[in-house]
């Protein structure tokens, strides 16, 4: 039987009004299906066995609603992670797609192969901060470097569940654990190594705030290049004393968000209204932006430096800013880099990928 | 390197009053490591080529830049024998601070070629010695000073092209190739070539018997490399994928892969390129960019040596359980961690053969010869995808980076065989005949099961790869029938494998009661060895192997003999063990020649060994 062939689709369908889904009826009674026909039930997973309560299952409820949202091809998007219970989540989202549970740390680069092999799939990766920020931090900074597309979610909070409770690269300092006593070396900081990195769409965002977590997925789905998402998603067993900042209590009384942010599926001028001075439009490629409006401080996310200072502060003062850090649309990403044909290299026939008899004396000619 | 293996003063006769001794001998040049003689070597070796007379050449060079020693032996063998010869006639002194132990290694009767700056600390009486004025020739070169160090070894090409009759045209077309037709090197390099045997035709006598003539016997053939063979035969294959990390000796078969991508399957019409060759952080992420590569339809691969192996070991597992195709060349180099990286061994067999965690055995190939790494270059693609599992390509460093004569590659045969991979309609035809589509399921009772790739648009067709527990519909699973299932699958295709992978090459003869198992590079040094065995009246019989897991002719190569020799060169006799295994009860006639130096095997070696083991039985 032949190579399956896949076609270069769109990421998700542009709607020509900024509604993203629509009415349909379904054996005579109505329901909500998206622009390409499907019901939000067709991007769900199965079942999540994490623990109740804990934030990465919120996260993955707003993959879903979101993907829906944007009417996103399933078979276009692939669902990478690696080893941990973040990393177990793909599972729980968007059954249609396919995805890969891979190694320990290891999901930037069988994502880079991925990406290489069919540059039109949308790359959905979702880590832990023991798997980014520890065994996966020499990976995840190269997937950076490269510009691999992909959004890069980081379900971060600051401890290791599924080996109960040992401290993470991302715990506070001076944090303290039932089992693992306390952390005295200073956190890594998932945004700052991803900056440092040049990376073009940098956000922190809380589990706990579900609308943002929303907004920043849209984006990031429609920036072309790696978008990473740092979302702290408190582990309800092991570290979720208000305390730690990983924490929902903590999060929910400290969170700052650095703007207000809403994703404008299809940006024309005229459309959007939005108020110069407090409002800014940030185009993303191919139609959509995001509209970021001033909240309590003034903050330019096409600031890298500024974005490091107020990072480096909050980390140093255990505080929670959230929004979108720093985006620049610059990058060429990997594939364009390398110039690849747009037909993805996985769908080239044999014609394309076995040299001619002509070639191939040629060469052969060049070793007599 | 003192013993030589050939007689080089038969009959005791003067030193120079002997017969002439033609296109039978070797030569070593003992030069400084980055000092441009790999020119000078590449250039007599074609030369020699051209010549029509059987030449090999092999590099014996240290882990470094610039400034080690390295020597670099021609083997000129009218027989057409390529293995590593023991001792050599002619000696190249260029290297000053090797001399002394370079010319003490010569038989008696050896010739040294030398800068006549040179003083030897014991100079022989049972030498012949032609000294060379190296710095005076290389000041009437011309030569900008910053090229004389690399001139300066086109005085020995000059001096043996006279001594030993070598077609001057030819070196002259040799250099025009390796400098790809640019007029000043070309010339630069000439120059002194000519200069230097126009001196020592003038200023020394011929007194030594060693001259090559030209032959028939390598018109059609080319020279090359197994790493440039595997690159090219990948390329021809389809790879579109190829990640990779530097270590020495792989490192030349990516940067082929690099030179010859564009030549071969370049886009003239709009530059866009229908491959990716990716650098890698570490072999760790080449491994994974490959099975990323692999798992969404790409015809994957990396190259690497040992130690990068054993970075790739968790992905190589993770592989073989999700059933993702791959395709790692290892080039073996000696030793465990940085071992020698400059030297060859055979000894990743069990590594690679049972790479992993838990219960593992993969598809390994093992080319013989400079065919054999091109068309394994493009059939471990078929494999890898028709059986869905890793496969690994075991070179070594003596093919990888030696020069060798072989006939011109010939165009696949076969078109790609993609395996069983499904698109969104085939998966309907599939679920009428067989109930729902399940990514695990044994559907043709050979063990594989059929794949989709992203992008495929049928709703049943997604599934999450994973290196967990699952059942037969890649769906989670602790069950500990479904985890018994699943091997219970990976092992009947391990068995469907055994029917597929290339099968041994057997020469049998009819009177031999002692049979040799070789496989790799050591090919040269056994057919070699059968030459001179039967001379000593030893008739053997010879299966290569060509890979792994071990199939029935192996048995039936053991049950036809009474002693069979499995000739490797790692020190465990690796082979040698799975071979026995395979046959457990005849493990008693399967005996071990094993070689762990360093070097590539020579005939004597394997010669006496089994003389000896012989004797004794």
């Amino acid at each position: 039987m032949g190579a399956q062939r896949a076609s270069p689709l769109p990421r998700y369908v542009q709607p020509e009004n900024n509604e993203m889904t629509t009415q349909t009826k379904i054996n005579g009674r109505p329901a909500n299906t998206n622009k390409i026909g499907l019901t939000q039930q067709e991007y769900r997973g199965g079942e999540t066995t994490l623990c109740a309560g804990c934030g990465h299952n919120s996260i993955t409820s707003q993959i879903i609603a979101v993907a829906y949202e944007l009417s996103l091809a399933p078979h276009q998007i692939i669902k990478m992670s690696g080893i941990g219970c973040s990393s177990k989540t793909p599972a729980y989202f968007l059954n249609r797609s396919h995805g890969f549970n891979t190694l320990h740390g290891r999901m930037p680069s069988v994502t880079t192969g991925a990406i290489l092999a069919n540059r039109h799939l949308l790359a959905i990766g979702v880590s832990g901060d023991g798997d980014t920020g520890s065994i996966g931090l020499g990976q995840f900074k190269h997937l950076i470097r490269r510009n691999v597309p992909m959004v890069y979610i980081v379900e971060n909070n600051g401890v290791y569940g599924l080996t109960k409770g040992q401290h993470s690269a991302t715990a506070d300092i001076g944090q303290s654990l039932k089992y693992a006593g306390t952390n005295e070396l200073p956190p890594i900081d998932v945004c700052i190594e991803a900056l440092v990195a040049d990376c073009g769409f940098v956000a922190r965002s809380f589990a706990g705030d579900a609308k943002q977590v929303r907004e920043l997925l849209k984006a990031a789905m429609s920036y072309e290049g790696t978008a990473v998402l740092d979302i702290i998603s408190p582990c309800v067993t092991f570290n979720n004393d208000e305390s730690s900042t990983k924490s929902f209590p903590y999060g929910k009384a400290h969170e700052e968000r650095i703007q207000d942010i809403q994703f404008i599926p299809r940006f024309e001028e005229i459309q959007v209204e939005y108020e110069e001075g407090e409002e800014r439009i940030v185009k993303l490629h191919d139609g959509p932006a995001v509209k970021l409006k001033k909240l309590g401080r003034d903050y330019d996310p096409t600031n890298k430096w500024q974005a490091l200072e107020v990072l480096e502060q909050a980390r140093r003062n255990q505080e929670l800013i959230t929004g979108l850090l720093y985006i620049d649309t610059s990058r060429p990403t990997l594939p364009q880099l390398m110039r690849l044909t747009d037909t993805p290299l996985a769908a080239l026939p044999e014609e394309q990928l076995r040299p001619s008899r002509e070639r191939f004396a040629q060469v052969m000619a060049e070793f007599d | 390197m003192s013993v030589i293996d050939t007689e080089v003063n038969p009959g005791g006769v003067g030193l120079e009053d002997r017969p002439p001794i033609v296109n039978d001998f070797s030569i070593v040049a003992a030069t400084v490591n980055g000092s441009g003689s790999q020119t000078a070597n590449n250039v007599l070796i074609r030369a020699i080529f051209k010549m029509g007379i059987p030449v090999s050449g092999k590099n014996l060079f240290p882990s470094n830049i610039q400034g080690l020693p390295t020597w670099y032996t021609i083997r000129v063998s009218k027989h057409g024998y390529t293995a590593r010869r023991e001792g050599t006639e002619i000696l190249v002194a260029f290297n000053p601070r090797t001399a002394d132990e370079d010319l003490a290694a010569l038989p008696p009767g050896g010739v040294c070629v030398h800068p006549d700056d040179l003083k030897f600390a014991q100079p022989r009486e049972d030498v012949i010695y032609y000294p060379l004025p190296v710095k005076e020739l290389v000041k009437q070169s011309g030569a900008d000073v910053k090229l004389r160090d690399y001139i300066a070894n086109m005085a020995y090409v000059g001096a043996l092209t006279e001594l030993l009759s070598i077609d001057i045209n030819e070196i002259y077309k040799a250099l025009d190739k390796h400098f790809k037709g640019r007029k000043k090197p070309i010339d630069l390099n000439f120059g002194m070539v000519t200069a230097a045997a126009e001196w020592t035709r003038a200023n020394l006598p011929k007194r030594d018997p060693y001259r090559v003539a030209p032959m028939n016997e390598t018109a059609g053939m080319i020279l090359i490399d197994g790493n440039t063979a595997g690159a090219l035969g990948a390329l021809c294959g389809g790879m579109t994928v190829a990640a990779w990390y530097p270590i020495t000796p792989a490192t030349s078969l990516a940067d082929a892969l690099t030179d010859y991508a564009p030549k071969l399957r370049g886009n003239e019409a709009d530059g866009t390129a229908t491959y990716a060759i990716i650098q890698a952080e570490d072999e760790l992420a080449a491994a994974g960019m490959v099975v990323g590569a692999g798992w969404a339809g790409a015809r994957a691969m990396t190259s690497t040596s040992g130690p990068g192996l054993s970075l790739m070991n968790e992905f190589v597992g993770l592989a073989y359980f999700a059933e993702v195709p791959a395709v790692i060349w290892d080039v073996m180099r000696m030793g465990p961690s940085t071992g020698l990286p400059t030297r060859v061994s055979q000894g990743d067999v069990l590594s690679a053969y049972y790479m992993g965690h838990g219960d593992t055995r993969h598809v390994c190939l093992f080319p013989g010869s400079m065919r054999e790494c091109f068309e394994f270059g493009w059939r471990a693609f078929d494999l890898a995808e028709r059986l869905q599992t890793p496969v690994l390509v075991l070179s070594d460093l003596d093919l990888g980076m030696n020069n060798w004569m072989t006939e011109p590659f010939e165009y696949p045969d076969q078109p790609f065989d993609r395996g069983k991979v499904l698109t969104a309609e085939q998966i309907d035809e599939l679920e009428q005949r067989f109930g729902r589509y399940g990514r695990y399921r044994d559907v043709d009772g050979d063990g594989i099961p059929y794949r989709t790739l992203p992008g495929n648009q049928h709703p049943r067709s997604a599934y999450l790869a994973r290196g967990t527990g699952h059942n037969e519909f890649a769906a989670y699973s602790e069950r500990p029938e479904d985890w018994q299932k699943n091997l219970d699958r990976l092992a009947r295709k391990h068995e469907t494998a055994r029917t597929l992978v290339p099968q041994p090459v057997v020469d049998l003869n009819e009177k031999a009661r002692v049979g040799i198992i070789a496989y790799g590079s050591t090919d040269a040094a056994v057919r070699e060895a059968r030459d001179r065995l039967e001379q000593a009246g030893v008739a053997t019989s010879y299966l290569r192997i060509r890979a792994l897991p071990l199939s029935e002719p192996v048995r039936t190569f053991v049950e036809q003999h009474d002693r069979v020799y499995v000739a490797e060169m790692n020190e465990d006799g690796q082979m040698h063990q799975l071979v026995q295994l395979h046959v457990p009860e005849l493990a008693g006639r399967v005996r071990s020649v094993r070689i762990c130096n360093g070097l590539p095997m020579s005939a004597r070696f394997v010669t006496e060994e089994i003389l000896k083991a012989e004797q004794s039985s």
